[in-house]
């Protein structure tokens, strides 16, 4: 099957039967903090050779259809939220919130799982889960840092993530300031 | 014959005849059945717009009123034929326009149609009635706007996927205030903002509108009161279904939508917020057709407005139904004869993060006895899946699946599909469509062309694993049609040794496979009536290229038109490339 004179070549598709290593992409080469702790269903991610990207007409959605799924006019924010120990993530708009406690309220219930909310507000007490989001720079921080409407602009994704391990890894550390701060950043 | 009917009788008896093949079979049978078939024949569909010239076709039948066109290869719509490549319908547009004066109908598809062409329509054809333009481009919005303003007759303008040059909504405004004949509009692929109020008086004056597809421009707050003037509506596609909740907006929007008493089908819903759905729950029951593949909507409030319409016979949606959403509406939907799932993100780097897995279609599979025509974009799919689906469903005719990571195994076994599809051709003995996708070998051709004796049309990607599998095809599948191929180990000798079938079928795509120049060349010399196109989008000029260079893209098609005239520069007609061919 492989082999020069193919013309297979011109795909720029590398040939991989399941188990062979994932592709890099042309995404962000940067080490982020949390991608040690993704699911551990490796053997699936396992079978996943090339990008979708990479490859012209492929899949066969048609050219209305993708222009309307990323239409300039668009306004929609459709972010991926994903929690930890959920299989599968959920997808919300931010472009349909007007700010983070809506934004808390709709996520509260899209997981079911309530108290998000306290988490924002005050860190030492809130011994739920805290949701953060990653930023335009594949920095991962705390949802409620920045002004909303700029935090709707460099949103990418969105996790819940478990308390305990969001502290071990620094994030509360390095988010001081909004101790004290029981106001969320709504504009 | 002695006994022969007088020619009216016949005539009348053939009027009962729609499909053309039982118009095309009726005319074999002897010469004067041909001449009254060819007197009385109202409607042409000419499925390749190279394979036959618009004179031949005016010719024959001189009384055409309805004509539908196809031009560009359906792998157009994937981006994979180049800009310029051709389907102009100008050349057909003038020839009509002296010989088809009564022509009232149009339907194209893949054209390429340019202001030009819609002003000599509006000029030529007096009691011009019908305008389809699907999945066309070159023109703009001033070529509508001279439809609008000479069309007296007009019923129906359908623009469904065209690429509109969008100059402003000003051409809604041209149609004249004493014109009210429309039954049917469809404008939801253009961009700008129609003038509301000529929209909102054009369609008060129209008693016979059907049918209305907005486009997203249209504001929610603006649709109940267009709803209230046609309460007769039987289609209605939304624009933006997208505000504030506000409860004075909510209860008219609720109003209106309560009155439309023959609502069947609804689209739409542009960016829609699950506030505003409640709204259209009133017509649900009596829906028999819902396109929600535009909107962002997801679940539970999708599941929720999808599963409140028991009548429904046809879904589009995208994957944020969910297994969940599709095991719904496999409980109560129990009409459905169409479904289809679009994916949602296609570029989707993260595999698994949408919940819609083969378990929903295997679901409505299963409880939807009526099932006919699947279109499903799924990450994973499994040859058990399939093989349940297969004997659930042998009333199948359209299966087309798409599964998003190429050369996907079965995802439980690491398998190729063969099995799987292998069941789908088995167990569905009428099926017509198919498109495969995943792992597959030569051993899934070999079950189509042993099984799949009905099919007109195959799609393949990134499958197989030698020359046997096209061959397979070719020479098993009797009523193959259209092949389309992209990315597949077949070469030359398959295309050669099939080379008579090739004039059986209306086309063939192979981009991305291991056919040479040389194997074009010969095809075109041994077979007079294909149309041999090679696509080359390298700067190389053609007569450096050796026999075996491997094409880039190949398209044959049956033609009694001889090469087309209209190629651009990287389509190369074999034609030329073989001067010894005898004409």
């Amino acid at each position: 099957m492989e082999g020069g004179g193919l013309g297979l070549e011109i795909t720029e598709l590398r040939l991989g039967l399941p188990g062979a290593t994932a592709v890099v992409t042309g995404k962000s080469e940067k080490k982020r903090a949390f991608s040690d702790l993704t699911d551990g269903d490796d053997d699936r991610k396992a079978a996943a050779p090339v990008a979708k990207s990479q490859v012209v007409g492929w899949p066969p959605v048609c050219s209305y259809r993708r222009k309307n799924a990323t239409a300039e006019g668009s306004k929609s924010r459709c972010m991926k939220v994903s929690m930890d120990g959920a299989i599968y993530l959920r997808k919300i708009d931010l472009s349909l919130h007007k700010g983070y406690s809506e934004l808390v309220t709709a996520v509260e219930k899209l997981f079911e799982c309530y108290g998000l909310g306290e988490g924002l507000k005050d860190e030492e007490r809130g011994e739920r889960n805290k949701l953060i989001y990653e930023d335009k720079d594949g920095d991962w921080m705390l949802v409620g840092d920045v002004p909303w409407k700029m935090f709707i602009e460099s949103c990418k994704r969105l996790r819940v993530m478990k308390r305990s391990e969001a502290k071990d890894l620094g994030l509360s550390k390095e988010r001081d300031f909004l101790r004290g701060t029981f106001q969320l950043k709504d504009c | 014959m002695a006994y022969s009917f007088p020619e009216e009788v016949l005539e009348h008896v053939f009027s009962f005849l729609h499909s053309d093949r039982d118009r095309n079979a009726v005319s074999l049978v002897c010469k004067s059945w041909y001449e009254i078939d060819r007197w009385s024949r109202r409607r042409v569909f000419i499925g390749n717009c190279y394979a036959i010239s618009p004179r031949a076709v005016i010719r024959r039948f001189p009384e055409v009123r309805s004509i539908k066109i196809k031009g560009k290869p359906h792998f157009a719509d994937f981006n994979l034929v180049p800009d310029g490549w051709g389907g102009y319908v100008f050349p057909w547009i003038t020839a009509m326009a002296s010989s088809y004066p009564w022509l009232e109908e149009i339907h194209l598809k893949r054209m390429v149609v340019t202001n030009a062409c819609l002003e000599l329509i509006a000029k030529s054809f007096k009691n011009f009635r019908v305008l389809v333009l699907s999945t066309c481009e070159g023109f703009s919005t001033d070529g509508l706007a001279s439809i609008a303003a000479n069309c007296r007759n007009l019923r129906e303008l359908d623009l469904r996927d065209s690429e509109v040059d969008d100059l402003s909504g000003h051409w809604l405004s041209h149609f004249p205030d004493s014109y009210t004949s429309l039954v049917s509009l469809n404008i939801s692929c253009l961009g700008s903002e129609v003038s509301f109020s000529a929209l909102e008086r054009l369609v008060s004056r129209c008693p016979n509108l059907r049918s209305l597809s907005l486009n997203q421009a249209v504001p929610i707050d603006r649709i109940a009161c267009l709803l209230r003037q046609a309460p007769q509506l039987i289609e209605l596609g939304t624009g933006a279904y997208n505000a504030e909740l506000r409860p004075d907006v909510f209860s008219s929007l609720s109003g209106a939508f309560s009155c439309l008493k023959e609502l069947r089908s609804l689209s739409g819903f542009w960016d829609a917020v699950p506030a505003y759905i409640p709204a259209v729950y009133s017509v649900c029951s009596g829906i028999t057709s819902l396109n929600l593949s535009y909107t962002t909507m997801q679940n539970p409030d999708l599941t929720k407005l999808v599963s409140q319409c028991p009548n429904l016979q046809q879904l589009w949606v995208l994957d944020y139904i969910e297994d969940c959403g599709l095991e719904a509406v496999a409980a109560s939907c129990k009409d459905l004869r169409e479904l289809r799932v679009f994916p949602s993100d296609p570029y989707e780097e993260d595999e698994f993060d949408i919940a819609l897995t083969e378990r929903g279609l295997v679901s409505v599979s299963e409880g939807c006895t009526n099932l006919q025509s699947v279109l499903y974009f799924c990450h994973q799919m499994s040859n058990a899946a399939l093989i349940s689906i297969a004997q659930n469903r042998p009333n199948l005719t359209r299966f087309r699946l798409c599964i998003i990571e190429p050369r996907s195994p079965d995802y439980l076994t690491l398998q190729p599909l063969d099995a799987g599809f292998g069941a789908i051709v088995e167990h569905c003995k009428g099926l017509r469509r198919l498109s495969l996708s995943g792992l597959l070998t030569d051993r899934v051709f070999e079950y189509i062309g042993t099984h799949a004796k009905k099919l007109e049309m195959l799609s393949v990607a990134f499958a197989g694993e030698s020359d046997l599998g096209l061959h397979l095809v070719l020479s098993g599948c009797e009523s193959l049609r259209k092949l389309e191929i992209r990315d597949c180990p077949f070469g030359d000798k398959a295309l050669l040794a099939n080379a008579e079938k090739l004039e059986t079928m209306r086309s063939l795509w192979m981009s991305s496979c291991s056919v040479s120049f040389g194997a074009c060349k010969l095809l075109c010399r041994r077979m007079p009536r294909l149309n041999v196109e090679v696509i080359d989008e390298t700067s190389e000029v053609a007569e450096s290229r050796p026999e075996s260079f491997t094409v880039q893209k190949l398209y044959i098609y049956r033609s009694v038109a001889g090469p087309r005239l209209d190629m651009p520069d990287y389509v190369l007609s074999m034609e030329e490339e073989s001067p010894d061919l005898i004409g």
